[in-house]
């Protein structure tokens, strides 16, 4: 037996997603139907997680045509190629260190980069400024919460650093948090307000959490995973009076800003809020802003793209934290140039840009398309309801399970939700995530799935979903 | 106290962050690489300097330095990025099969999808059949095998595993110095003891048991040692430990309990007569079950060096060897954490390890650069040790693989005592001011760990020839100006 089995007690209490269970009953299930096994449907849909390309979404073909070129450099003279792909390769080729993507980027990302993130930052936010020296590209957003959880995290026992996380989340994050050795305390989002962020419960987990631990950040999903919430610029203004009152760090996490869905919904950042409530919130608290390449239209996972807008960080911290950055890298050149164009993608006037407009355009049709069926579907459903959608690639509906399933799901060991999402596999084939693995209220229950999807298949899903539904709610009443 | 009642101070400052963030040093993008980038600003700016250009010999990376890509790695790479050129008949067959095959074992036939944490299960077998191949034979689990996103995510996940304990129990981590500070970078992060065991610089940088044992008996007084980590070939000394060394650091680990890491990512880079690299996995099944069943092993690779030299990919991976289930199933959970290596580079590595073979279209192109350029890496680690050693006050070993010369330095009293008063390292005194005066960014030993009293620089051997020539030949003039002047 091995001495390792003294493993590190903050590794051992990473608690891996019940969803593992899940994810391998689904493996079996398709090695099933592939062995010709009749099943009550013709294929597994898994909608677990958020990627795109997993479910046959197309990939953006500008992006994928700069990239290609930028791989393999004899593309520039290719018409394959269009000439405006070509000509961004060319730059981003002319920024990397011996004319290749080969080349290990500086600390804090290839230059070009940086600055198109730093213009994208400052149109977006109508003229904020921005330093490209206070943005930091990394391997996806991920990464670079990781480092700020080894800046914060700290302390023993009652002093052990605390994050206020929202309920629900997503497991990734928690697991992060507890990676570190950080406390986790969670704030509810109050559903029947379309999951809105409520201070009196972001101040009740404050207080809660005080003399157990030592909170220091608050941590924001905005849009919301798997809420589907969009801040109204009040309600940001609440929160980070809330933290420079009760000295938090914000870590706010924006990675699902291009995915707002319909007119109707703005996405107004954290950063431009705080610079327009001016002095003294503006120039004192403190605040990291995340994005990646991960979601909007372009779901490139893969590429392991992303970066962080750090605002008012102290330059003596700044220094340390560049230790981070230098020792872990800025990531891959490959998710840079993913970012570069998701910064500056084509504008109107550029060969590519009927092509890469009407890409973006259909997909963010789907997605609406898709949040309008769900709702309307879904809402019109006994047992189940709905809270609008207005971003994010999740729906996260709440299931009125009577009381029988509750028990049943009891004696079994096993979450109710996840009792039922096991059914909801078995029986109809189709891969979803109980709530219990996002966190929800006591005595609620959840199933979360993901609305980034070909239509036909959203329909499919649903016309599943709703059976199921009710075969099951019949089979406990 | 403002007029709202909040306080100024803020939240986040160097006493409230975690303390073991301030023992985090990397010095191969430390502060000398800070006045490097500084000094290429100013040049820019129209600054006049003694130089025209910084020439950053700090850092392993042979596409900045101007070596070229190897050709069907970045053809299969541009196929599977923009499938649409499957369909380009200038691309060869063998570089179409290869992305048909990579894209196929992706979610959505993209490589922008997420593929499992561990690593694209197709990508893990080729990868053990490579090393198969590279052990002779010897079998390998693609189960063992965890791509990583480079092989530094796979040690520090690694380290992060190993360490545990308080006090007198917690971990203690052997490491050979001068050692590759991502190491001592980590083990300052993780709070875990580093204990250091000097390579013996008279003889190659050669390691010696008995060293070993000197260090671990110290150690045991105050922490736990559970690990042993070595580099080899070894960054930033060169050196190829013989086949007996590796059996003795074999034999020491599985007499002691030890855990070994050992970091492999410059196998291909071996240049010297005589030297050869040997696998710590083969050595050690070729040692018999009493070691082979027992010792536990952990072996790092990537794809940012070799002939490759594809850092800006960053994909590696590690093989575990004898790893109790239960701790490789918290491994399988501490790398879901950090959801998934980037595809592209999974992509890379697959290509690596499944290069074009004689009967196919692309091998006598594959080959030929393949072989050009390790040809051009030993020819250079050649030169560099010949006109280093010319130099009086300068001792380099041979660089006998690697990407590196790490030569000792002769520093007079003044020197040292100058440094002193400036509150720099001596060799960190002395490689600012050969920044200034040359353009020549080095890395000073001090940030790699040495003996006391001993002063050296690492110096990458990747500039192009001719470049190389200059840098050596300006390296040779600062060092004599500097002796003079604080003779």
């Amino acid at each position: 037996m091995s001495f390792l089995r003294e493993i590190s007690p903050m590794v051992r209490s990473i608690h891996l997603p019940g969803q593992e269970v899940l994810m391998s009953r689904a493996a079996r299930i398709r090695t099933e139907l592939r062995q010709g096994i009749k099943k009550d449907f013709m294929e597994l849909i898994d909608l677990s997680s958020s990627d795109i390309h997993s479910r046959g979404i197309k990939p953006i073909s500008f992006l994928r045509q700069v990239m290609a070129a930028c791989c393999y450099p004899s593309l520039l003279h290719s018409d394959r190629i269009p000439a405006d792909a070509r000509e961004r390769a060319r730059s981003l080729l002319t920024d990397s260190n011996g004319g290749s993507i080969g080349s290990y980027p500086p600390t804090g990302g290839m230059a070009k980069v940086r600055r198109s993130v730093s213009d994208f930052i400052t149109r977006r936010d109508g003229g904020v400024p921005s330093i490209p020296e206070h943005i930091f590209l990394t391997t996806g957003s991920q990464q670079a919460l990781t480092i700020f959880l080894k800046l914060l995290v700290s302390g023993e026992g009652p002093l052990r650093t605390g994050v206020l996380v929202p309920v629900p989340s997503y497991s990734t994050f928690s697991m992060a948090l507890a990676n570190q050795g950080g406390v986790m305390v969670p704030y509810y989002l109050c559903e029947e307000q379309g999951w809105a962020l409520e201070m009196e419960e972001l101040q009740r987990a404050l207080q809660a959490a005080r003399g157990h631990c030592n909170p220091m950040a608050l941590y924001v999903i905005n849009p919301g995973n798997p809420s589907g919430l969009v801040q109204s610029r009040k309600s940001i203004e609440e929160v980070i009076r809330f933290a420079a009152q009760e000295r938090l760090f914000l870590l706010v996490d924006e990675v699902y800003q291009e995915t707002i869905h319909g007119e109707d919904t703005e996405f107004v950042s954290y950063k431009r809020v705080l610079f327009e409530m001016g002095s003294p919130y503006s120039s004192t608290v403190e605040l990291a802003s995340f994005h990646s390449v991960s979601k909007g239209t372009f779901g490139e996972y893969g590429m392991r793209g992303g970066y962080v807008e750090l605002v008012n960080l102290d330059p003596k911290v700044m220094e340390h934290a560049l230790t981070f950055f230098n020792r872990d890298g800025s990531g891959t050149v490959m998710g840079q140039i993913a970012l570069d164009i998701l910064a500056d993608p084509p504008q109107l006037g550029d060969p590519s840009y009927p092509l890469y407009s009407q890409e973006v355009q259909s997909i963010k049709n789907t997605l609406l398309s898709n949040v309008r069926r769900v709702h309307s579907v879904l809402n019109g459903v006994p047992g189940m309801s709905c809270q609008p959608i207005r971003g994010g690639l999740y729906a996260f509906v709440q299931l009125h399970l009577p009381q029988r399933v509750i028990e049943q799901a009891k004696e079994a060991g096993v979450e109710p939700d996840m009792m039922y999402c096991q059914r909801l596999l078995n029986e109809a084939g189709l891969c979803v995530v109980p709530g219990c693995e996002c966190g929800q209220r006591e005595g609620s229950y959840h199933i979360r799935f993901c609305i980034g999807v070909q239509e036909e298949i959203m329909e499919e899903v649903l016309q599943r979903l709703k059976s199921f539904h009710s075969h099951f709610m019949r089979e406990f009443s | 106290m403002t007029e709202n009642g909040y306080h100024h101070e803020r939240v986040l400052t160097v006493d409230t962050m975690n303390p073991r963030v301030k023992e985090v040093q990397y010095a191969v993008r430390g502060p000398i690489v800070l006045r490097a980038v500084q000094i290429e600003k100013e040049l820019k700016e129209g600054v006049k300097k003694p130089f025209t250009e910084v020439i950053k010999a700090n850092i392993g990376d042979c596409h900045a330095m101007g070596q070229r890509p190897v050709t069907f790695l970045r053809q299969v790479l541009a196929l599977c990025t923009y499938p649409e050129l499957l369909e380009d008949n200038k691309f060869p067959e063998d570089a179409k099969s290869r992305a048909r095959r990579i894209l196929q074992s992706c979610s959505g036939g993209s490589i922008g999808a997420y593929s499992a944490s561990q690593g694209i299960e197709v990508v893990r077998q080729d990868v053990a059949r490579y090393i198969e191949r590279r052990d002779g034979g010897i079998p390998c689990n693609p189960d063992n095998i965890y791509l990583s996103s480079g092989a530094s995510d796979a040690i520090v996940t690694m380290l992060k595993l190993l360490v545990s304990g308080e006090g007198p129990t917690r971990t203690g981590v052997m490491i050979t110095i001068p050692q590759y500070p991502l190491y001592s970078a980590t083990l300052a992060e993780l709070g875990a003891v580093q204990i250091n065991c000097y390579l013996n610089e008279e003889k190659c940088w050669s390691l010696d048991v008995n060293e070993l044992h000197r260090a671990l008996e110290a150690a045991r007084k105050h922490c736990t040692p559970r690990a042993l980590c070595i580099i080899n070939p070894g960054n930033p000394t060169g050196q190829v430990q013989s086949r007996e060394c590796i059996e003795d650091v074999i034999r020491f680990a599985a007499e002691e309990n030890l855990f070994l890491m050992a970091d492999e990512v410059y196998q291909d880079n071996v240049y010297a007569e005589g030297s050869k690299f040997h696998s710590f996995k083969k050595v050690l099944f070729e040692m018999g079950p009493e070691y082979s069943e027992k010792v536990e092993l952990a072996s790092f690779h990537s794809t940012s060096k070799c002939f490759m030299g594809e850092c800006g990919f960053r994909a590696g991976y590690v093989e575990v060897i004898n790893l109790d289930p239960e701790v490789k199933a918290q491994l399988t959970k501490l790398v879901s954490v950090r959801l998934c290596p980037p595809v592209p580079g999974q992509a890379l590595l697959d290509v690596v390890v499944n290069p074009p073979q004689p009967d196919e279209p692309s091998h006598a192109t594959f080959m030929e650069e393949r072989t050009t350029i390790l040809t051009r890496l030993a020819n250079k680690a050649k030169m560099t040790q010949e006109i280093l050693n010319q130099v009086p006050g300068i001792q380099c070993n041979p660089v006998q693989g690697a990407m590196y010369t790490f030569p000792r330095l002769n520093l007079s009293q003044r020197a040292i005592q100058e440094a002193k008063e400036k509150g720099q390292e001596p060799d960190m005194f002395y490689c600012m001011k050969l920044l200034e005066e040359t353009g020549i960014c080095l890395v000073p030993g001090s940030g790699f760990g040495q003996r006391e009293g001993t002063y050296h620089f690492r110096m990458t051997i990747l500039p192009p020839p001719e470049k190389l020539k200059i840098v050596l030949a300006k390296v040779k003039e600062f060092h004599q100006r500097f002796t003079e002047r604080y003779s």
